[in-house]
């Protein structure tokens, strides 16, 4: 060993800790969430966001457009289609219909292509996993995460369309943080799961369309729950979670035109926590073999 | 002092079989939940098919060995890794680590062809753990090593595998944690860029830091190791810093005929004649003895062949052909090669015949030597590519005393030939 000792000691450190810095032992069945770590890790969340961002709109001929046209067009066919043909623009509480669409469709756009991206995202990254190590909730955090760049670029078309339409923000508009976060972390829990399930399960990719397009019937983005859902369904419909958030967000933003639900709102907050750390509790759990099953 | 990195008992299961393609199906895993509990009441008890990768591994290392892991494909390295830079969980026992760690499993981890190098530079950096604040303060340094400045800005996709490559190893090489785990990274590119590497892991390795290596690369191994790890099957083979040694081990297992004879004795009285008939051959040092495997290609190696005369006969030819590990003929050499009156004298009776392989003309690597014998134009005795008998012949190390010839050169020769300079006119310098 004479050769070893006579080697210089790293710069900088002359003695190593008493307490390993790293202890490499399989994990007890009752996983910690290990948050440190995560925040230890956290330029990684913003550098694999702003990655996810760049990579989305390279290569595209509208660019960052698309972030707005997709609400935007969505709004335009229901308009067309649910508010003129089937007449459901004389039901949603005096508010102008396209306002009210896309006041719901923002968040559900959002929501949807969050849970989609950050659902296939594990099994996208599978290089990352397999080659180097860093909390794994970082890549389907940053999958949410780059679609809030998304959600502020389509709420200045909110904007825009709210002073069209003549109707001006109140002091609700102080709750308007609330609900963006609720509705991330809710996708964050949802996205989340998905994720590690689809590690595990490839059935997730072909799964994960079909319900989210069942989620959106479920959801009163482009309706209005009371006024055309029969007494019995409203309160199935609270379970929703997205319900209490995507109705908090009309309330907060179109102020005194748009009733407060407020046990959906307590149900969906209620729901999104539950979600969020079960989904944060299994995906750690399932987080042991990604590396060896991706 | 005290170790920087400390493993005892650890343990790898990996489930194989049905499993083994990875992922399944939620239809599988429902079919198999239901299957489970009655093919259990069936067999009595199911037993999972499962393969320990790592099985019983404890090791220290002190901050600033630097050990090299060697095995063959299968044997634990990769899963060794993989381990210890916290990708995969170990099923028993613990690894302790006094120190920061990063992994360089594979070069350009998180690349993204449509990004700049710019671009790649942080988000690779950020990936293999860096702040932004030191990529920033080490961008200049990494664009420089990786001689990329003008393309910088230029996404990746367009860069040549050379340049692309380059740049990927630039940003692992700025890494400075205190433990660095390296991977076979130093197989890919060009001899130039592995030179490249070779010497920058030597600026780390002077820097004090604890590295752990993974190569199939033995000079690479040789050159830059402290000490190095011999895993077999998922177990610790050998640990010393007896290098040569374990290296030695590893090409040759215990015993040295693992890999292939490296001598060959006719024990079932094959090629029976009057003229010569062989009785054993092997590679020798310059006494006579058997060598030992590998050879240094600076060292004596001789070829030795033994037999016995019945009948003289002029156009006795007795010799050896070399085949290169890809079955390429380099050369046969006979003891009837020079004018007659060089040859060595034949008579009767028992003899030994001996003949040194130039030192220095082949490469390191596996060579099969082949006896072969004939009366010249008249009858083979025992024919090249026929039933001529053959050994195996590993050269390691000792390629050349140049600083600047440090790993293995492509090629099947690798001579050191004399150079001379002279001035436009002719005259030496």
């Amino acid at each position: 060993m004479d050769k070893v000792q006579s080697l210089p000691t790293p710069a900088g450190r002359s003695e190593l800790p008493d307490k390993p810095l790293i202890a490499i032992e399989p994990s007890r069945s009752w996983v910690a969430l290990n948050l440190s770590d995560l925040w230890a890790y956290r330029e990684l969340l913003g550098f694999l966001t702003w990655r996810d961002i760049k990579v989305k709109y390279k290569q595209t001929a509208l660019g960052a457009a698309w972030a707005i046209l997709q609400p935007l067009l969505t709004t335009l066919v229901f308009t067309l289609f649910l508010g003129r043909m089937a007449g459901l623009d004389q039901k949603n509480s005096g508010l102008p219909y396209p306002l009210f669409v896309y006041a719901g469709t923002l968040p559900w756009t959002f929501f949807q292509n969050a849970i989609s991206n950050s659902g296939n995202s594990l099994v996208g990254n599978a290089n990352l996993i397999t080659k180097v190590y860093f909390p794994r909730m970082i890549i389907p955090g940053s999958a949410v995460a780059a679609g809030l760049v998304d959600l502020a670029v389509g709420s200045v078309i909110l904007a825009g369309m709210m002073a069209w339409y003549g109707v001006a923000p109140s002091w609700n508009l102080l709750l308007l943080p609330v609900f963006v976060l609720l509705l991330t972390m809710f996708a964050l829990a949802v996205g989340m799961w998905m994720s590690a399930l689809n590690v595990q399960y490839r059935d997730i990719r072909y799964a994960l369309p079909f319900l989210i397009q069942l989620w959106m019937f479920a959801t009163p983005a482009i309706y209005n729950p009371p006024s055309n859902v029969p007494a019995a369904w409203q309160g199935l419909l609270r379970l929703n979670p997205l319900t209490g958030i995507i109705g908090g967000m009309r309330s907060s933003l179109l102020g005194s035109r748009y009733a407060w639900d407020w046990p959906a709102i307590g149900a969906a907050a209620a729901l999104t926590a539950v979600s969020l750390v079960y989904s944060a509790y299994t995906f750690r759990r399932l987080e042991r073999s990604f590396a060896d099953v991706v | 002092m005290k170790p920087i990195i400390r493993v005892d008992n650890l343990g790898k299961q990996y489930q194989i079989g049905a499993r083994a393609a990875g992922y399944m199906t939620l239809r599988e895993s429902l079919v198999g939940a239901v299957r489970a509990p009655l093919q259990r009441l069936r067999a009595g008890r199911s037993v999972p098919e499962t393969v320990w990768a790592l099985r019983g591994v404890g090791f220290e290392v002190m901050p600033g060995e630097v050990v090299g892991v060697i095995g063959r494909n299968g044997a634990g390295k990769s899963t060794l890794l993989k381990v210890l830079s916290r990708i995969t969980e170990p099923t028993e026992g613990y690894a302790h680590l006094y120190g920061r760690v990063a992994s360089l499993l594979e070069v350009g981890t998180g690349f993204h062809s449509e990004l700049t190098g710019r671009e790649n530079i942080f988000l690779n950096g950020a990936i293999l753990g860096m702040a932004r604040r030191e990529i920033q303060r080490k961008f200049d340094e990494i664009v420089a090593f990786a001689e990329v400045d003008r393309f910088i800005d230029t996404p990746v996709k367009r860069y040549s595998s050379g340049m692309y490559l380059r740049l990927a190893f630039a940003v692992a090489a700025h890494l400075e944690p205190e433990i660095l785990v390296v991977d076979e990274v130093l197989a890919v590119g060009d001899a130039e860029f592995q030179k490249k590497c070779l010497s920058k892991m030597d600026d780390v390795y002077k820097a004090g830091r604890t590295i752990l290596f993974v190569s199939h690369n033995m000079n690479a191994i040789e050159q830059l190791c402290s000490c190095a790890l011999l895993l077999d099957k998922g177990r610790i083979q050998h640990f010393s810093t007896d290098i040569r040694h374990v290296i030695k081990e590893h090409l040759f297992g215990n015993d040295e005929n693992e890999l292939g004879l490296s001598e060959w004795i006719n024990d079932d009285k094959q090629f029976e004649n009057p003229w010569f008939k062989p009785l054993r051959f092997f590679i020798a040092d310059k006494d006579g003895n058997r060598s030992r495997m590998p050879a240094s290609n600076d060292g004596e190696i001789w070829f030795q062949a033994e037999g016995v005369i019945e009948q003289g006969d002029p156009a006795l030819t007795v010799g050896y052909a070399i085949y290169a590990e890809d079955g390429h003929l380099l050369y046969w050499s006979y003891q009837s090669d020079e004018a007659p009156d060089q040859w060595p004298k034949l008579r009767p009776g028992r003899c030994v015949l001996r003949s040194r392989i130039p030192p220095r003309l082949l490469n390191e690597g596996l060579y099969r030597i082949e006896m072969i014998g004939s009366l010249s134009h008249r009858k083979w005795l025992f024919a090249p590519g026929v039933d001529a008998p053959s050994i195996f012949l590993t050269i390691q190390g000792g390629l050349s005393e140049s600083p600047l010839w440090m790993v293995k050169r492509p090629g099947i020769l690798a001579p050191v030939l004399p150079w001379s300079a002279t001035d436009e006119s002719g005259k030496p310098l």
